[in-house]
């Protein structure tokens, strides 16, 4: 099966390697007989919900973020479509903060985001920076580890009853106080985890491509044949490995 | 005479020799650490002394080789203090005030981020500003930060400093827009321009007016010859410039350099257009401080290489060949100057010490691309050897060519092992893993400890 993807600004937020997660995806798609069509989203390209199973965001410099940010915000309602419509979406870092209601710098001025999560982003006057452990739990009694690592001056505070990502164990996560990190409606997960995030958790990756297969095909998201990541599995236990010796212990 | 500044440099020489004595290191930055301690103020002081002034020299990429270049030219002419090991924060500096009794000029290579205090404190006659590049994002923030740094030291320079900046880099050439006392250097050879712009290319928009430069010549990262087609903001008229460039694989290159002192065919014994970089700024700061041609010429052709950034080591019947890659800029040509000769096995050691970068993200941002097809067999080690494996295998090196030996030391006797006799096993650390590596190649007496390399 063909996988649409869209990415976003790929020309702008590409600063935590974040064509390392496009490489995983389409790896792992490829191997389960399926391919994936990566498009770039650019500046004034429209978004027509519908059109792709994946949406992917990430992270730049201030500067490339400022001079995206509007054109973000502008295709907010067409990405919600997308989104409720059963399009899988991956944000990462300053992506993820932008597709919020907003950043407010700290003078107080708000630069519009795209209002998909209910989030607003303040910005800190430190940057929390380190190894990341989180634990996710995407589908009811399925607990996942996630390991990455970290790097913001936003301190991104979740609506009250909006679902984070996961679970923080080691690190700051979304505000360094919440306890949680990223955020997460429908099929749609936004989170500060670089590294790139996807190479070293491979379980994600493929959740990803589940639930992009099924908005392709309009059925429940498939059980994927599952791979050795034998190499996935050494580069995870020491991105984990990290946290809990260099990361910030939230001791909950 | 200030008796305290001579008791307080006089304590700092001797923790130095204890240091050195107890093996505990090179001794390069403990007695400054104390000094700085003690002291601030004393970096002013001693720099004051200097009768030939300071130059100071900030990259994020060739500083130490670039330093290290000026140093073999103007060594001739003066007596230096210079912070050769590398320790290149306040404290390097300091170390390298105390250390050098009767110096006449100072030649401190600085990090990018001590850039504003040192200018402060040191009161340079010239500053040498190269690059600037995505280096430990986990360290700095971000580029744009250091920028605002660079643009407030250049801001506050006297007047009667020369800043000498690379060109070919808009946001370092923008520091000396409008500037009199300016030298401005860069390449001009679009033979060896890269067709596109590379992933991991910086300051792709134009510092005016944001909108992307169009490069008539792109020659390191977003280093080359760049308009921008909206305000027309360009590169400036180069004073010193690389011309009719030859690259000879690991073997050198040949250039000539061209200023308003004529032009000087240099022959350099380092590989790759980023050495052409490095010996072109070594030039024109030496050129800013009076050096003579002959001097320039004689200085860098004798030039072999800073410590650890490009060395060959005989290990038996093989050579050892180490190139330093300590961010993706200085990845990717890492690789470029393997890319005519793709040697049968490589190791690449990947670390994530402060000094290497926490956040190794950036091995995704290099271009290894082009060379694993036709490598026969990589070994991925270092603490993140795994990392390295997972990028490689990613990038299209199949698994039975990758070994993931973690320990550097198994990582290089397996690579020895691997590597037919009388040819070289090319090594690619970043730079924790470098310094164990030679740690460990010292160990078995086949380099001299780092303390030592260079002196000559």
């Amino acid at each position: 099966m063909k996988i649409r993807v869209g990415h976003l600004y790929p020309d702008y937020l590409n600063i935590y390697a974040d064509r390392g997660n496009i490489a995983v995806l389409r790896r792992r798609a490829e191997l389960r007989g399926h391919e994936l069509l990566v498009e770039p989203i650019g500046l004034g390209d429209p978004v027509s919900p519908g059109a792709h199973d994946l949406l992917y965001i990430g992270g730049g410099q201030d500067r490339e973020q400022e001079q995206i940010a509007p054109d973000l915000a502008a295709k907010g309602p067409e990405l919600e479509a997308a989104v409720r419509q059963g399009a899988a979406l991956l944000a990462v870092c300053g992506g993820y903060q932008l597709l919020g209601r907003g950043y407010r710098s700290r003078t107080g001025s708000l630069m519009p985001g795209a209002g998909l999560f209910a989030h607003e982003t303040v910005a800190g006057a430190t940057r929390m920076i380190g190894d990341v452990l989180l634990e996710c739990e995407l589908e009811p009694g399925m607990r996942r580890p996630l390991a990455g690592f970290e790097n913001h001056a936003g301190r991104t505070l979740l609506d009250p009853g909006a679902e984070p990502l996961g679970r923080v164990i080691h690190g700051f996560g979304n505000d360094g106080e919440s306890g949680f990190e990223g955020c997460r409606i429908g099929r749609a997960v936004g989170t500060y985890l670089h590294g790139p995030l996807l190479p070293r958790n491979p379980w994600l990756a493929d959740w990803l491509l589940a639930q992009s297969l099924a908005h392709a095909s309009g059925s429940e998201p498939p059980m994927l044949e599952p791979l050795p990541d034998e190499l996935e599995a050494r580069a995870f236990r020491v991105a984990a490995d990290r946290a809990r010796v260099r990361g910030r212990g939230r001791g909950r | 005479m200030n008796v305290r500044l001579e008791l307080e440099a006089l304590a700092a020489r001797a923790v130095g020799t204890v240091s050195r004595t107890a093996r505990r290191g090179g001794g390069t930055t403990l007695p400054g650490k104390l000094l700085w301690k003690v002291d601030p103020g004393a970096v002013d002081a001693l720099s004051a002394r200097l009768p030939a002034g300071v130059a100071l020299i900030s990259a994020t990429n060739g500083k130490t080789t670039t330093t290290a270049m000026a140093a073999r030219i103007l060594g001739g002419e003066h007596r230096l203090a210079w912070n050769r090991a590398g320790a290149n924060l306040l404290s390097g500096v300091a170390s390298a005030l105390v250390a050098a009794r009767g110096a006449e000029l100072g030649l401190f290579e600085v990090d990018e981020g001590a850039l504003p205090e040192a200018i402060r404190r040191t009161k340079p006659r010239v500053v040498s500003l190269a690059n600037l590049f995505r280096d430990q994002l986990d360290r700095y923030g971000e580029l744009e930060l250091v920028a605002e740094r660079w643009r407030a030291a250049a801001r506050d320079l006297p007047e009667h400093a020369l800043l000498v900046v690379n060109a070919d880099d808009p946001l370092v050439a923008d520091l000396a827009d409008g500037r009199e006392r300016a030298l401005r250097f860069g390449l001009d050879d679009p033979r060896h321009a890269r067709p596109v712009l590379q992933h991991a290319a910086d300051s792709k928009y134009c510092v005016r007016c944001g909108t992307p430069y169009v490069y008539a010549a792109a020659y390191v990262g977003h280093l080359g010859d760049y308009r921008c087609p909206a305000c027309d903001h360009a590169r400036p008229q180069l004073d010193v410039a690389a011309r009719d460039i030859e690259l000879r694989a690991l073997q050198g290159s040949r250039f000539r350099l061209a200023s308003h002192h004529g032009d000087i065919r240099i022959e350099l014994s380092l590989p790759g257009l980023y050495n052409v970089y490095n010996a072109t700024a070594a030039a024109s700061l030496a050129l800013a401080l009076g050096a003579s041609p002959t001097a320039i010429r004689r200085g860098l052709e004798e030039f072999s290489a800073a410590f650890g950034r490009f060395e060959r080591i005989r290990s038996g019947s093989k050579t050892v060949v180490v190139l330093l890659i300590k961010n993706p800029a200085a990845a990717n040509e890492a690789l470029r100057t393997l890319e005519t000769g793709v040697p049968p096995v490589l190791m690449i050691a990947l670390n994530d010490a402060i000094a290497d970068g926490r956040d190794v993200s950036w091995i995704w941002d290099v271009d290894f691309e082009p060379l694993l097809p036709h490598v026969g067999r990589v070994i991925a080690s270092g603490e993140r050897a795994a990392e390295l494996g997972l990028r490689l295998v990613y990038g299209g090196l199949t698994e039975e060519r990758l070994e993931v030996v973690p320990s550097l030391e198994d990582a290089l006797d397996r690579g020895l092992e691997l590597t037919e006799a009388g040819t070289d096993l090319v090594v690619l650390p970043t730079y924790t893993a470098m310094l164990a590596l030679r740690g460990v190649l010292t160990k078995r007496g086949l380099v001299p400890a780092y303390w030592d390399a260079g002196k000559s």
